[in-house]
């Protein structure tokens, strides 16, 4: 499954995964994720600018 | 979505250095860093001078080296633009000795806070003695939330925690929360509390940083919450659970210590805010990120105050060198760099301090600096709004 990495800390999100702590259950799909959401660990890239990783 | 680039190669930034040490390269700041503990250890310092002397006026040592001593060494020292070389940085960020460096600014911190407690409660000190003590305490706490800063950036838990753990004496365990998902998602724009506007003073600012920042935290928790679907009331919301160690901390020490230390934990709880507050207020002075349609653009070195001064960036990890760090808020400090198109202050940290608390001092020095920086167009600038109006009609004509 495509995953979502942020450009500049590398966090990534793993739809399967989801990420529980920030209230993504696991299978959570990105298009789910809202576009005001930023990368919890850096905080400066927003969900539009993660990059896909295959 | 339009916008996401498709990645090749998974994680090529991790690999694109190895961690091998360079062979030709040595860090000149290595065992520099550990001068920042000489911090926490200020109030021991201030006991043995005042032993040694007999004079009480050495109470007051932290603010004295805080805002005497370390200026006058940033302007004797000078500045140091070095930068690691770039295959130095993983290398750098791996070796562990850097962040123990910070660890142990925690057993210091809280090995300073009892101290002064028994100080204040032994009765061979008047109440100057005490409030001078206060505020030396104050000085650990407040440069603690720098620690605090550092630890709280990074993705390992323990250092998280350890973050929390050092904002319990100054009360502003929020500022975890919000500096990490507010300020550095809002920086350089009005929408930001902590982002300091021109023609703004020190003294109207620390209110509106003060209030904003801890509704800020309040809503990100709240919205994490929200997204959960449970109640925020609880010790799992990193507000409430960072609000309570100070709880816990505050209220053994007043359990031991008895009642009459609570007017001194509070100065050096608000003396310690708003040493971070002063340090929030020289960050991003004026400085505004432009609008490209609905979004600002993307936080740039262009957007923070920088300075080299040695002194200072040796006692506060790196954190004049505010652009890196806000292009790459996860990098250690021992890695972070200078940047030639970042915007630089005329002086150290320290020296600013002292500056932004004289408002006609602080508006000669930087407002020319700001509007040089924007090329004289101050419709460029981040304007406090109650002044906007003055602020055009005084620079407008050079636009």
């Amino acid at each position: 499954m495509t995953r979502y990495v942020c450009p500049v800390c590398e966090y990534t999100y793993d739809p399967a995964a989801g990420a529980p702590r920030e209230g993504f259950a696991p299978g959570t799909s990105w298009a789910d994720v809202p576009d005001s959401w930023h990368c919890p660990d850096c905080g400066v890239r927003d969900k539009i600018d993660f990059e896909e990783l295959s | 979505m339009t916008t996401m680039g498709v990645r090749k190669t998974p994680a090529a930034g991790a690999a694109r250095h190895t961690q091998e040490r360079p062979t030709e390269w040595r860090d000149h700041k290595r065992y520099l860093w550990l001068m920042g503990l000489l911090v926490p250890l200020l109030p021991f310092m201030a006991w043995g001078l005042v032993e040694a002397t007999g004079l009480g006026i050495f109470w007051w040592w932290g603010p004295v080296v805080v805002f005497v001593i370390l200026p006058s060494l940033d302007n004797l020292i000078g500045v140091d633009r070095l930068n690691p070389p770039e295959e130095a940085i993983s290398w750098l960020e791996a070796d562990k000795y850097y962040r123990w460096a910070t660890y142990a600014y925690l057993p210091l911190q809280y090995l300073s806070l009892p101290l002064a407690c028994w100080l204040w409660t032994s009765g061979n000190l008047s109440t100057v003695d005490k409030i001078g003590l206060a505020v030396t305490i104050g000085c650990v706490s407040g440069i603690a939330i720098n620690t605090a800063h550092e630890l709280g950036h990074k993705k390992d838990e323990l250092e998280r925690w350890l973050s929390k753990i050092a904002l319990a004496q100054s009360a502003y365990g929020h500022f975890y929360i919000e500096h990490n998902r507010g300020h550095h998602v809002r920086v350089a724009t009005p929408e930001d509390p902590a982002s300091s506007r021109l023609g703004e003073s020190f003294w109207t600012f620390l209110p509106r940083s003060v209030v904003g920042s801890l509704r800020s935290a309040w809503e990100v928790e709240s919205a994490r919450f929200e997204r959960l679907g449970r109640s925020k009331w609880t010790l799992r919301n990193d507000v409430l659970n960072a609000w309570a160690m100070t709880v816990v901390l505050f209220g053994v020490l007043l359990g031991v210590f008895g009642l009459e230390i609570l007017p001194y934990l509070l100065i050096q709880a608000v003396f310690g805010f708003s040493l971070l507050e002063v340090v929030n207020y020289l960050e991003h002075y004026g400085l505004m990120r432009q609008k490209t349609g609905e979004r600002y653009e993307r936080t740039a070195p262009r957007h923070s105050w920088n300075s080299n001064n040695t002194a200072s960036n040796i006692l506060l990890y790196h954190l004049q060198r505010h652009s890196d760090h806000h292009a790459n808020p996860t990098r250690r400090y021992q890695a972070l760099r200078h940047m030639d198109e970042a915007p630089q202050l005329p002086s150290g940290y320290a020296t600013m301090m002292v500056l932004a608390s004289v408002t006609p001092l602080w508006r000669r020095v930087m407002d020319p600096r700001l509007l040089a920086h924007y090329g004289g167009d101050v419709t460029k600038c981040n304007i406090h709004p109650r002044k906007r109006a003055k602020m055009l009609a005084k620079y407008g004509a050079a636009a």
